[in-house]
């Protein structure tokens, strides 16, 4: 770990520059999301950042095609991010705000975009990955072309829900992927505690997808083990990819890890692909002052961001009631409403 | 007018449903090649084949999961659970997922699918094959909770909860599959989420829906024998929940009983009698009383169960006490 391959991470210099600086927006966004939280202009603490993941992300976005679906867990920003997402409407969604993506009823863990296909975010663990099924159902029937994906953390390998998903896809030729993003923690539980079985692409191939696992490290390897396993999905057999790396932070932003020791945090942090993509590049004779301009750009747009969540309303006290049902359904009755009707007839 | 089944009204919504709208396909255990544990979808693999009466394997959590995700993407699954007993593995996929959805997207979005099930006691199928859990689905904002009681409603409320854009649990009684009524299809039902009154009385409301719809009409007819007339009312729906035609039918009268066979506690005669009493009280003349299953599980004994949820003696004889 934390030694490059210069077998997968040479290629075209230009692929590796957008790579690197959809990781850094990434990046960069999610550690604004901590200042976020730090101002006190997140709606609460609920908030999972994907800092060592972001090769996982990018590396598989860079997979998928106009059309193409998805669902995340609840630390997916990065996913979201590297698909498209406006960054600002992502933020001001994590602040609770009207001008989110969700309209501030969503926020971190419930963040979605129709037209992005992002079919959403989901607080409970392996939650999001049946729809994948459903999706891909409909993409094989309609013959549309498009895969469905479902990312979710190695928590969700040891949910049920999983294996009949899983099993599900396999037995009916499904254009749906299954993305495990590995950072060896469900919460405070590293993998080793969670379960014997850690290979876990195995358990995949087992129920007759396509099944690997790829170093995190490398952004390019990632990518490409992706358009793998993602055009074979899009053939007809569904797959499975599981992604190596290290959550360099606690699960979420109240949580300090004192399940872990320092040598180990320090070891993973080591594992950090966005540096290690810059380190590629600049080998390969990238000039840095490129690099740095890639860096102060995402700065700039991503402190943005949190002047945009800063600066947006709160969503009005009426749209509790709204969205309860489709529009133009009768809308719950507000409980002081139906108090004081109540109080009135008797 | 034709004389059908329970059952095959059923049957025939799925097949004009699935026959006016390509989007619209059955998926769940045993729907397809069995055709249904309880011959609901029997016959229909052979005229729209097995991608529309989809078979799968035993996983209740993915079988609704994978409706919500076919749901989002443009289709109209109806997700068959073969009892409601086994609504406990889908909770996550029923109540945190299809049910909020919508809401928690900010509105971009529903999950226009039906979960067709089926529930209550009546043949001695045990403690896990013979309950009422309706409440568990009426206590979640963003589901649709429709419970048929006569073979018209289970044709067209099945019609109509396919035109829903939200969720819809759609809950037959395994006691009336076999009935049968001489009915006009073609007659317009009353609008979505509208209660019915099955029989007007003066002395009494009875408020109830599904199976005891027919208890409750044959304890009003006894009543009738001993001067005691009885309203009752099917509600049909319990999502949207129709209270102005309950008001309309209790404020003359003041005397109510609400029938279930869910369990008692926290169920759904609690919920009718508690707004009931909120909105009626002064118009009542007794408190409401609720007539509903015991709390206690579902025996196998045939004896047990059917003294374990109201009968129409029961009915009868809670109607009298009150009317002393």
């Amino acid at each position: 770990m934390g030694e490059r391959n210069p077998q997968t991470a040479t290629g075209s210099n230009t692929d590796l520059v957008g790579l690197y600086r959809q990781m850094r927006r990434v990046r960069t966004f999610e550690e604004r999301v901590g200042e976020l939280f730090v101002r006190g202009l997140s709606a609460g603490s609920m908030l999972h950042l994907s800092i060592g993941e972001e090769s996982a992300a990018v590396g598989v976005c860079a997979a998928m095609k106009d059309g193409d679906t998805f669902t995340t867990h609840h630390r997916g920003h990065g996913i979201f991010l590297a698909r498209g997402a406006d960054p600002d409407r992502m933020m001001a969604e994590i602040g609770g705000k009207e001008t989110g993506y969700c309209r501030g009823k969503g926020g971190s863990m419930h963040i979605a975009d129709m037209g992005l296909g992002h079919l959403g975010a989901n607080a409970i663990v392996g939650g999001g990955i049946p729809a994948v099924v459903g999706a891909a159902l409909v993409a094989q029937q309609r013959k549309t072309g498009a895969v469905s994906i479902a990312f979710f953390g190695d928590g969700a390998m040891q949910q049920g829900i999983l294996y009949e998903s899983m099993n599900m896809a396999a037995l009916w030729d499904l254009p749906a992927v299954f993305v495990c993003i590995n950072n060896q923690y469900g919460m405070g539980t590293r993998i080793d505690q969670a379960t014997r079985a850690t290979a876990l692409h195995e358990r995949a191939v087992a129920f007759g997808l396509n099944g690997e696992t790829v170093d995190g490290l490398d952004v390019v390897a990632v990518r490409d083990a992706a358009e793998r396993i993602v055009d074979a999905a899009r053939g007809g057999t569904p797959g499975f990819l599981a992604i190596d790396c290290y959550r360099f932070f606690g699960h979420a932003r109240k949580d300090k890890s004192p399940y872990r020791d320092a040598d180990e945090e320090e070891a993973g942090r080591r594992k950090d692909p966005v540096a290690f993509a810059r380190a590629a590049l600049v080998e390969a004779g990238q000039d840095e002052a490129e690099l740095d301009a890639i860096d102060a750009a995402a700065a700039a747009e991503m402190d943005a961001t949190i002047d945009f969540a800063a600066r947006s309303e709160e969503p009005p006290l009426s749209s509790m009631f709204h969205d309860v049902f489709a529009v133009g359904e009768p809308e719950p009755e507000p409980l002081a409403v139906r108090i004081d009707r109540v109080l009135a007839r008797n | 007018m034709a004389e059908l089944t329970y059952r095959d009204a059923l049957k025939k919504a799925l097949h004009d449903a699935m026959t006016e709208d390509e989007d619209v396909f059955v998926i769940g255990e045993e729907v397809g090649r069995y055709g249904g544990a309880y011959g609901v979808t029997k016959g229909l693999i052979d005229e729209f084949g097995a991608e529309r009466l989809r078979d799968t394997p035993i996983s209740e959590p993915a079988i609704v999961g994978t409706a919500i995700g076919a749901a989002m993407a443009g289709m109209r699954p109806v997700a068959e659970l073969m009892y409601v007993d086994f609504i406990g593995m889908t909770m996550d996929q029923l109540c945190n997922q299809a049910a909020k959805i919508r809401y928690m997207f900010g509105g971009q979005i529903g999950v226009p699918m039906v979960l067709r099930t089926q529930g209550g006691t009546g043949r001695s199928a045990g403690a896990q094959h013979s309950q009422s859990l309706e409440a568990w689905v009426m206590h979640t904002p963003g589901l649709r909770l429709v419970m048929p009681g006569t073979v018209y409603d289970a044709y067209h409320l099945l019609r109509q909860a396919l035109r829903q854009p939200d969720p819809v649990v759609f809950i037959e009684h395994k006691a009336l599959y076999a009935i049968s009524e001489e009915i006009d299809l073609d007659v317009p039902p009353p609008d979505w989420g509208r209660a019915v009154v099955r029989r007007t009385g003066s002395d009494l409301v009875i408020v109830t829906y599904s199976r005891q719809v027919h208890h409750a009409l044959q304890a009003a007819d006894a009543l009738a024998g001993q001067g005691i007339e009885a309203t009752v009312i099917d509600l049909r729906t319990l999502n949207p929940l129709d209270f102005g035609t309950i008001r309309d039918a209790v404020e003359p009268i003041g005397r109510v009983m609400v029938v279930s066979e869910g369990p008692l506690t926290a169920g759904v005669a609690a919920e009718l009698s508690a707004r009931i009493t909120e909105e009626c009280f002064d118009f009542l003349h007794d408190p409401v009383i609720r007539v509903a299953g015991e709390d206690v599980p579902i025996s196998v004994s045939t004896a047990l169960e059917t003294a374990s949820v109201p009968t129409p003696d029961l009915i009868a004889e809670t109607a009298r006490k009150m009317l002393v």
